[in-house]
């Protein structure tokens, strides 16, 4: 009964992994930058959330609904401001560039928001499920995140696949400049991705925090370096790897810390997956990249 | 390209090492018979060998600090930005809270005090950066640093200088290792065996967990002497699991553990951020033990939106508690809320009692503001053993000559949302 | 060719020049009291992170492959460094041999541990080696924050992960302790180590990019395939490169353990943030510009003390100056600004001239 219980709490911690790696995976598809700054894009969001419904008594679903604006506009002057200028420059550019951005907005929500720990109240009301008389309990937030994760997923495949919008996604991350000759609107699509990266990015926030229910300026940045890691294990730039990439992270993490050892749980991850690109490249679902001679 | 950059970041460089370079300057040229002293004792050092430069800083500034004005300069270093922001901003604002509350009674000595803290993130070399910067100020105590890994390198340079050092939350036994450190806080393992013989002798539990941050020096400091204390008392620690910085929002595994091996009472030595967390997965999977915290618990309470139940029951070992009874933690707690908005932690409290401790220290050394750092530090070194302090962390604190404080912990648990004393 | 071989030696010697230069002005400043202390303890760090963005360099610039795990070798350099300090503190009384023993010692396992993670890591491509290199950094202080080792009458005693299982006796001396780290190392480094560590860290760099292995490796970068198909011993090259990139990150970490008294391996100081401080030295400096990463080093550890007056808002400045650098040199738009303002001043200048 224990391994279950391990198991559904690493599923858990790896829903709310994928969803932010979907942010990294996304972006990095379509920009081909590793977007730093999308740890502390969540962070925003818890506050957004925890500021809609502690100081001005939202109930949760409208103040989910500002986090999502709200995240969604800030990843888009993010873009705008700090990103778009480099398009052209080194990829390297771009990732210091974000670096900073992640620094700012750090800095920022301690100034505006203090350094003290808020305690962030569910925002889920789903009540526990009890299975085998009591003996495996699986928490309302769980299944409310593991729901979500699926939904959203299931959701972005639709829309790259089916919506023109998707469709000038793909396309852009095959080959920006040929995509630009058949008439997609480049920047148009990027700012797209980086708004619903970003939207995304408050949804995990929210999840996240009704999980973990702590939040401080830094919340951010260590989910976010894990589900960055989850991304590249999936295989950066694939979603459905986002997804497979979360979970088995989440996973790993919590039945190497049961069962292992619970001070090695970060080496066990990062061993875990320095050996999955030692056999796999490019990670578990991404393309093999055929080197043009 | 490169190079115009190269240009614009040397000039840059060179223009904050002139303006350094000015800062020194005048420092040394405000005075001449300090300037002249300064260089005299710089020879004579520089044939003892280390801590001539040092040597040259102080006395120049010493040497202004005198002509300038009539005034004790207490430094502060702690992290006011960085994941640890929280303590560290405790503490600067409680000291500012005492320093003003001092200089309005008429100072020290018929001095007044003049208070500078500085941020170090954490970080031990930006710590020691931090005392630089104050020493360039004209710092002659330090009041701090507040985390512990810090510490112990800026004790380093404060033994070298002869700077009197007291810390309000570094509780690790390295950082007392020298003669010129006195603590506010208990030592860590003080608080593990306490807890341990507390556990025992009220017979909470026989079978108890510990959750601790291996990575923390503090938490994993306090769960060494914890878990010998425990045995030799005859508890039996039936879990023993850790978790680390990178990995310190998910307890599920650890409290699965606990819960397993049929823990009556889990011991949570660390900071309550990370107890809020813990107390509310418990509750998550229904696991109702008795949580047993130490002094970083407390604060647990004036988490913004924390649903308070989830603490009832929850007992702790701290010398503080911000809704006590008595006047003087209600008129501080009253002043600290009016200030800054929150209600103030152990730290806070820790850092106010620092202040009046180096206050009463002054006093009874008879120091005054134009002594050598040096000289000033051995006087209060000296002093600090004799004098007995009622502050808010424990009534008749007293300091044994090795830095270490005593004073007596308070169990409290907390009962309908408030701590209670037991 | 030759000519433009003169020229880049030159360059490089006006680069060793500069930092000979400086080091001649800081301490002028230093013997007249023009320097306050704030400064005078920034010096160490200045060299020390001068030295690992030199390192960072060559793996970035010259080798071509990013890695953001460079802090996992200083930190390796700066344990092993500290350890050996620890364990001959006793026997051997001088400290500039006691520094120089360090060094070696944290070099050399800087460079085994550089080697040891190159033969794996290097397979990988682009941003998967940055990720991997991002996950060794992160083991390493992990590991090393489990890490128990003590002497006493009966020898030595190591344990992993469970310091309550070693049983010591009472005279019993902690080498590392867990999370505690190293203590009471003592405080040997110094401006002129660090310049003289600097400079040896150019020539050597220098000379390996100047030489036929150099080259080798900087074919490797520009056409991979190419290289491999005229015979140039691709892993080889790449693990060489590597290797001695580490090691002088491991020589930045002797040097930073040696300047605290405590050596703790957490978040802050050897985590991935730390990395990437590095890699920002590395990018604002010039990739490929050994002179460059030590101005940028220099500067952008002076930049946060400097903004000390400013309290609270210093680490936000910070990260504005970081974007707007970053901006200013790179992005296309600012290049073109900068150029068409290059050749304004230029022509006013020409005309003046005239």
């Amino acid at each position: 009964m224990n391994f279950l219980t391990y198991l559904i709490n690493g599923i858990s911690l790896g829903s709310v992994y994928a969803i932010i790696a979907l942010g990294y995976t996304m972006v990095y598809g379509i920009a081909k930058m590793l977007n730093f700054a999308h740890g502390d894009v969540i962070m925003i969001g818890c506050y957004a959330v925890f500021l809609a419904m502690s100081r001005s008594g939202l109930s949760p679903l409208p103040s989910v609904a500002l986090a999502v604006i709200a995240c969604t506009l800030l990843g888009i002057t993010i873009e705008k401001i700090a990103y778009k200028p480099l398009r052209r420059a080194t990829p390297l550019a771009v990732l210091i560039t974000a670096i900073g951005v992640s620094y700012f907005l750090q800095n920022m929500a301690l100034l505006l928001f203090g350094a003290d720990t808020k305690s962030f109240g569910s925002v889920v009301n789903v009540p526990a499920l009890k299975l085998a008389g009591g003996a495996l309990t699986i928490s309302g937030t769980t299944i409310v995140t593991v729901a979500a994760c699926v939904v959203i997923m299931v959701g972005l495949s639709l829309f790259v696949k089916r919506t023109k919008a998707g469709q000038a996604m793909l396309a852009v991350s095959e080959d920006k400049d040929a995509a630009q000759l058949m008439g997609v609107n480049v920047n148009a699509t990027i700012s797209l991705t980086f708004a619903i990266g970003s939207g995304l990015a408050a949804v995990a926030g929210v999840l996240f925090c009704s999980a973990y229910p702590t939040l401080t300026p830094y919340t951010g940045s260590m989910p976010g370096i894990k589900a960055f890691t989850a991304a590249v294990f999936g295989g950066i730039g694939s979603i459905p790897g986002a997804l497979v990439g979360g979970i088995l992270l989440g996973v790993i993490e919590i039945l190497g810390r049961a069962y292992i050892s619970s001070q090695l749980s970060d080496a066990i991850v990062f061993a875990v997956l320095i050996l999955v690109l030692l056999v796999k490249p490019t990670g578990l679902l991404g393309k093999q990249i055929h080197e043009k001679v | 390209m490169k190079k115009a950059l190269s240009v614009v970041l040397t000039a840059a460089m060179a223009v904050s090492l002139a303006a350094c370079g000015n800062d020194g300057g005048n420092a040394a040229g405000t005075t001449d018979a300090a300037a002249g002293g300064a260089a005299a004792e710089s020879t004579e050092s520089g044939a003892a060998g280390a801590g001539n430069e040092a040597a040259v800083g102080n006395s120049a500034d010493a040497g202004s600090g005198a002509a300038a004005g009539e005034a004790f300069k207490i430094g502060g270093i702690g992290p006011t930005t960085g994941g640890a922001a929280l303590y560290g901003n405790a503490v600067m604002n409680a000291a500012q809270i005492a320093v003003d509350e001092i200089n309005a009674a008429g100072g020290v000595n018929g001095y007044p005090i003049e208070f500078k803290f500085e941020d170090d993130q954490h970080d031990a070399e930006k710590s020691v950066n931090a005392y630089n910067s104050l020493k360039d100020w004209g710092m002659q105590v330090l009041m701090g640093t507040v985390t512990t890994t810090p510490c112990v390198a800026v004790a380093d340079m404060t033994a070298a200088d002869g700077m009197f050092q007291l810390t309000p939350s570094a509780s690790s036994t390295d950082v007392i290792e020298n003669d010129n450190v006195f603590q506010i806080c208990f030592t860590d393992p003080n608080q593990g065996a306490k807890s341990a013989q507390y556990i025992a002798e009220n017979g909470l539990a026989s079978k108890v967990a510990v959750i601790y941050n291996s990575s923390d020096v503090y938490s994993s400091g306090i769960e060494e002497t914890f878990i010998a204390e425990a045995e030799a008392q005859g508890l039996e620690v039936v879990a023993d699991e850790a978790f680390t910085d990178d990995s310190k929002t998910d307890f599920s595994t650890q409290l699965q553990a606990a819960q397993s091996a049929g823990a009556e009472l889990v011991f949570l030595p660390f900071y309550y951020t990370e107890a809020s967390i813990v107390l509310k997965q418990a509750d998550g999977m229904g696991y109702e033990p008795t949580f047993f915290g130490v002094d970083g618990m407390d604060g647990i309470l004036g988490v913004e939106n924390f649903d308070t139940s989830l603490a009832e029951g929850v007992m702790l070992l701290t010398p503080f508690a911000a809704d006590a009874d008595d006047e003087a933690t209600k008129a501080f707690v009253a002043k600290y809320e009016a200030a800054y908005g929150s209600t103030p932690i152990q730290f806070a409290a820790d850092a106010y009692d620092a202040i009046y401790a180096i206050k009463l220290a002054m006093e009874t050394a008879g120091v005054t503001p134009d002594m050598s750092v040096s000289d000033m530090g051995a006087a209060l070194s000296e002093a600090m053993p004799n004098i007995t302090l009622d502050g808010l962390t424990g009534e008749g604190m007293s300091w044994e000559a090795t830095g270490e404080v005593s004073k007596a912990p308070m169990a409290v648990v907390i009962k309908d949302g408030a701590y209670t004393a037991m | 060719m030759g000519w433009n071989m003169k020229k880049k030696t030159k360059d490089q010697f006006i680069t060793i020049g500069i930092v000979a230069a400086l080091y001649v002005a800081v301490e002028l400043l230093i013997k007249t009291g023009h320097m306050s202390s704030l400064m005078q303890g920034l010096l160490v760090p200045m060299c020390t992170y001068s030295l690992v963005a030199i390192g960072l360099n060559l793996c970035v610039g010259y080798l071509g492959e990013l890695s953001i795990g460079h802090a996992g070798f200083m930190c390796v350099g700066a344990f092993a460094g500290a350890f050996c300090t620890k364990v001959l503190q006793g026997t051997i009384e001088n400290g500039i041999l006691l520094f120089v023993l360090a060094l070696l010692a944290g070099i050399l396992t800087a460079a085994l541990f550089g080697f040891l993670i190159g033969v794996p890591v290097l397979r990988l491509r682009g941003d998967y080696l940055a990720i991997v290199t991002l996950a060794f950094g992160e083991i390493i202080k992990n590991i090393i924050n489990v890490l128990y080792i003590a002497k006493d009458q009966n020898g030595w005693h190591f344990a992993i992960s469970d310091a309550k299982s070693m049983s010591l006796a009472e005279d019993s001396v902690w080498l590392i302790n867990g999370a505690k780290g190293i203590a009471k190392v003592p405080r040997l480094s110094s401006f002129t180590a660090g310049v003289i560590l600097i400079i040896v860290a150019l020539l050597a760099v220098y000379h390996l990019v100047n030489s036929r292995s150099g080259r080798a490796i900087m074919a490797i970068r520009d056409n991979r395939i190419a290289a491999e198909s005229v015979g140039i011993n691709i892993t080889k090259y790449k693990l060489m490169a590597f290797t001695i990139s580490a090691a002088i990150a491991g020589a930045g970490g002797v040097l930073y353990a040696h300047n605290l008294s405590t050596v703790t391996a957490n978040p802050t100081n050897f985590g991935y943030n730390m990395s990437i401080m590095i890699l920002v030295f590395v990018v604002l400096g010039g990739i490929g510009s050994f002179r460059g990463s030590i101005i940028a080093a220099a500067v952008l550890t002076l930049l946060p003390e400097m903004l000390r007056g400013l309290s609270d808002y210093r680490m936000l400045i910070y990260s504005v100056v970081l974007i707007l650098m970053m901006l200013f040199n790179w992005a296309p738009k600012c290049i073109v600004w900068r150029q068409k303002l290059a050749a304004r001043f230029q022509k006013k200048t020409t005309k003046e001239a005239v």
